[in-house]
Parts: structure tokens; C-alpha cells; sequence
């Protein structure tokens, strides 16, 4: 990937949030098209010294999420791509109007980039919690929706959809996987075959649903694009027709997409994800994946139950 | 600034192109509250061309108050950038004219609008868009309502523009008592203390209309209140 920043600069310990910061000033020096857009989140993190010669496109309207939206749709109708950017509950959830219409009713293009994931803030509770965020984007037509499990990845499809027209959600997550899998094509890639199943890991989700199936005989399935839902990759790569989606947003997200990818075979589907019951719980990242049977051992046992003896516990 | 655009009908014309519409045989002005600003922005203040819609250096106008939509579509007609005969099924199955307009459907309308508080944050985007790709002299023009004002979003938008420098932003509000809690201390000062010039304005006067939109100080963006006469009085 000759085009990526530098990774002189990158370190071992930069997400994919830390890089999308690092990036945003250089994508905007290289096209003059693109705007930022921000609501306050993330202007501290941005270097000035690399922001200086794009200033004029960095625009931040304060706290202010439904102007933030509505000036995306606006800048985008005077020919602009908008690149929008905060938590995810205030992206899609607080201004989810200004989305449907400001973007989607006006028929025009933006890159939304959100962080804080499901919970990579435990400590902040329900109100910084984004996991319904798939979820709410499924209620509205022709949304691309990225979900790296790497910074490599986050900053490919950034890109990405940064050179193109459409409208894309890109879902930052502080945790992911130890290398980069996905290729950028919008295509699930295989990482395992087996026999007995498959199993779809979507982005962070790669590197622990891998270890949690050592052992069993299944096709292990890598998702980062999500939306449109690569029913071509799972249909071809298919033999029991047993399939787990393993996401690390809402439970059973993707689930009527397996259905609809598999339409006309016999087929069950179980999904894995965040529970929709408020826990009211704080506590780390890794104590919310045990809550929600996302950790390694969760997913093993969720797995082996559902292909081997066809309970899903 | 003078208008670009030139056709053969005129400001007498409307109420038979309202009629397209409605099938009523008679309609005045009162019929609608929006009809002599729209007028006089699209006849007298916006550089605005039926042949070119989509130039980038238009001038823009943006209906937010995206309800009874007919006053618009007459003077899109009277302009020309529709024909007379789109009026003619007006919110049937296939026509481009709904009781909201949508900009997808119909050419020079610049948004598809009907959810209220919309059009001042698109307003704002779009000001900031024309400064960044070139064409700082293109105004932006959204029009709202009284009652539209109540929701919250409105504010953010308020807020932030002239703390932006968007001076060639205008806003309209029609004010037609609609506001069923109405606006106590009136509807401009909210405007002016977050750094908008401000003119009261009456609504169905073309020429004190005129006036309004063209002699802003032009260093703030510019909100003209329009006064007409009561919903339903």
C-alpha cells in the first residue's frame, strides 16, 4: 500500500482512531474536495501543524450534532464531500433525521466516521455505548458500511471512500486484530475452510473468533465491509448450511442478510454480538466482551454449542 | 444585484398558474403567505438561470418551509423552470410536484424539504461549500417559517453562522402567527443577538421586500422577518 502515510511515524500502540486523525490533514491536502466536519470530538486530537495548510476545510461547528449533519448535506450539495466525524450515538443517533434527509433524501454523498465503537469507553456507560449503530443504518437505502479490524484496513477503506461519491460509514474501533486481513474489495475473505459450518467474523472480531475455532472442522469467514453484504462469498464458500455471524455490534445485526443471502436454501443462522439489554455496568472493554459472550471463551462455547450439538447457549 | 433571468410572465400571472393547481377559479395573494417573497427573490434578487439550473455559481434559494408549496411552484413556473403543464397533476402518482418539493424530481428546486428545521443547517453547509469551491459571492437564501422556528435545530444553525463569516447567507422567516406559543420579544431578536442583521419587513409589500433582501450591511449574514397577516385570519 504505497500510498499510506509513513509508518515511520505510526507506532506500535496507534489504533485505528488514532490514525484516522493522523490521516485526516493529509487526505484533505491531497483533495481539495474534501471537507472535515466535526462537532468539537476529535479537534483536540487533530496536529495543527499539519492541519494549518487545510484549515479553511476543517470546519467544526461546536456541539451542535444536527448542524453537523445538515452542513455535511449542504457542503455536499455545493459539490463537496463532507467527511463527518464524533461518537457514533451522536453521528447516527442523535441527528439520525438530519441523516435521513440532509444526506440520504437529498441524494448526496459523505463519508461518516465514527469512534467509541460498541464500548471502547466502558467507563462513560450507556450514553457514549454505540452498538446500535449497524442497526440504525439498516433502516436506510444504499449506506456502504466499513468495519475494520485493523488500522491498515480503517485507513485503505477511508480512502477508499474518500475517493468516491457515495455514502459510506466507517466504524473505528480501539480494538482489532494483530495484522490486516481485508483487502478493500468490499469481499469477505476466507481464513479458514472447514466442513461443518461457517462462521462470519466481522472486523475486530477476526483474531478471537479464529482462536475460538481452532479446533472445530468450520469455514472462517472476514467481513470489514458489511454493507452491501457479500452474499456471493458466503454462497460459494457454503457447505453446511450452518452459518454464525460473529459482530461486534448488536446482536443479529446481519442476520436477515444471511437469511436473504441463503434465500432458497435450508439453512440456520445464529447471530453473536452486544446484547440489546442496558447492562448499567462500567468496568473495561475486555469485562463488556465477557457480558456479552464476545471473548474467546464466550464464542467457543456459543459456537461449538450451535454447530456441534445444535443448542446455541 | 439584478436579476439574470427575464420571461414573459409576470407577478399578474400567478394566480392563474395556482389555479393549474388547485383547480380553484380564483386565488389572491392572501391564498398564500410565501407568494410575494418568492416572487421578489426569484424576479428581482437571485441570479438564478431555468437554462442552467446546476451552475455553480448560482445563486440558491432554499425552501426549508417545505409546506404549501404552490406559491413556489408557480413562480418556478412563471420563471420558467418548469412548464405550466407540470402543475396541471399537482401531487398525483407521476408528477415531479409534491405537497413537498423534491429536489430530485423537480429542476431549480435546491432541496427536497416538509420536515421542518432543515434548511438553515443545509443553508449553512451549502454558504460554506460555495466559499470553499470558489464562488463566495453566491448567496444562499432559505426561507422558513414562524412556526417552523420552534424546532431546536434552527438554533445551531442561528448560532453558528455568523460566528462562521457567512455574510451571504439571508434567512426569510414568513411570519404568519402560526407559532402557537408565539415569540415573545419577536422572532428578529433571536437572530441579531447571535450576530445576524435583522429587518422587519411587511410581507406583501414588493417593494419594502426588495429593499430587504438587497441593502444588507453584508458583513453578517442577514435575516428578513416577513409579516404577513394571520394563518386564517
Amino acid at each position: 500500500m504505497s500510498t499510506m502515510i509513513e509508518t515511520a511515524a505510526a507506532t506500535a500502540a496507534e489504533n485505528q482512531r488514532d490514525r484516522f486523525y493522523r490521516l485526516l490533514p493529509h487526505l484533505l491536502a491531497e483533495d481539495d474536495r474534501l471537507v472535515a466536519v466535526l462537532a468539537e470530538i476529535g479537534v483536540g486530537y487533530l496536529d495543527p501543524t499539519t492541519v494549518a495548510p487545510v484549515a479553511d476545510r476543517v470546519v467544526n461547528v461546536g456541539i451542535r450534532e444536527q448542524l453537523m449533519v445538515g452542513v455535511a448535506g449542504g457542503l455536499a450539495l455545493a459539490g463537496l464531500r463532507p467527511i463527518v466525524h464524533t461518537f457514533a450515538p451522536f453521528l447516527l443517533e442523535r441527528p439520525f433525521e438530519q441523516v435521513k434527509l440532509d444526506l440520504g433524501h437529498q441524494d448526496v454523498g459523505a463519508v461518516l466516521v465514527s469512534a467509541g465503537a460498541s464500548y471502547d469507553w466502558p467507563e462513560g456507560g450507556e450514553t457514549h455505548f454505540g452498538h446500535r449503530d449497524v442497526a440504525l443504518l439498516d433502516l436506510l437505502a444504499n449506506w456502504t458500511v466499513h468495519v475494520p479490524g485493523h488500522p491498515d484496513e480503517a485507513e485503505a477503506l477511508l480512502r477508499g471512500a474518500a475517493h468516491g461519491s457515495g455514502r459510506v460509514y466507517l466504524r473505528l474501533a480501539a480494538e482489532g486484530n494483530a495484522r490486516a486481513l481485508d483487502t478493500g474489495d468490499g469481499r469477505m475473505r476466507v481464513l479458514r475452510r472447514g466442513t461443518r459450518g461457517t462462521v462470519i467474523a466481522v472486523g475486530p472480531m477476526a483474531d478471537r473468533t479464529l482462536a475460538a475455532t481452532t479446533d472445530l472442522d468450520v469455514t472462517v469467514l472476514y467481513a470489514a465491509t458489511v454493507r452491501p453484504f457479500d452474499d456471493e462469498t458466503l454462497r460459494a464458500t457454503l457447505d453446511a448450511p450452518d452459518v454464525v455471524l460473529v459482530e461486534p455490534y448488536l446482536r443479529d445485526t446481519s442476520s436477515a442478510q444471511v437469511s436473504r443471502a441463503l434465500r432458497g436454501v435450508r439453512h440456520r443462522v445464529v447471530g453473536l454480538g452486544v446484547g440489546q439489554q442496558e447492562l448499567r455496568r462500567y468496568g473495561t472493554a475486555h469485562q463488556h466482551d465477557s457480558l456479552h459472550g464476545l471473548d474467546e471463551e464466550g464464542l467457543r462455547r456459543a459456537i461449538a454449542g450451535f454447530l456441534l450439538d445444535g443448542r446455541h447457549h | 444585484m439584478r436579476p439574470t433571468v427575464r420571461t414573459a410572465r409576470g407577478y399578474d400571472d400567478l394566480p392563474a398558474l395556482l389555479t393549474l393547481m388547485t383547480g380553484d377559479e380564483k386565488h389572491d395573494a392572501s391564498a398564500t403567505s410565501t407568494l410575494e417573497a418568492i416572487w421578489v427573490l426569484y424576479d428581482r434578487v437571485l441570479r438564478v438561470d431555468p437554462a442552467r439550473p446546476d451552475a455553480p455559481e448560482r445563486d440558491r434559494f432554499l425552501l426549508s418551509k417545505g409546506h404549501g408549496p404552490m406559491a413556489y411552484y408557480a413562480v418556478l413556473a412563471a420563471k420558467g423552470f418548469i412548464g405550466p403543464d407540470d402543475l396541471r397533476d399537482f401531487g398525483s402518482l407521476d408528477s415531479i410536484l409534491g405537497y413537498h418539493p423534491d429536489r430530485v424530481l423537480v429542476p431549480g428546486v435546491e432541496i427536497g424539504s416538509g420536515s421542518l428545521g432543515h434548511g438553515l443547517g443545509l443553508a449553512v453547509g451549502t454558504a460554506l461549500g460555495l466559499r470553499t469551491t470558489g464562488h463566495p459571492d453566491a448567496r444562499v437564501v432559505v426561507m422558513t417559517g414562524d412556526a417552523e422556528l420552534e424546532e431546536g435545530s434552527n438554533i445551531e444553525a442561528i448560532q453558528y453562522a455568523a460566528r462562521a463569516g457567512l455574510h451571504r447567507l439571508t434567512a426569510v422567516v414568513i411570519d404568519n402567527s402560526s407559532a402557537s406559543l408565539g415569540w415573545p420579544g419577536g422572532i428578529a431578536s433571536r437572530f441579531a443577538v447571535e450576530g445576524w442583521s435583522t429587518v422587519d419587513v411587511d410581507g406583501r409589500d414588493p417593494i419594502a421586500l426588495e429593499r430587504a433582501f438587497t441593502t444588507a450591511p453584508g458583513d453578517r449574514p442577514h435575516a428578513v422577518v416577513a409579516h404577513v397577516e394571520p394563518k386564517d385570519s
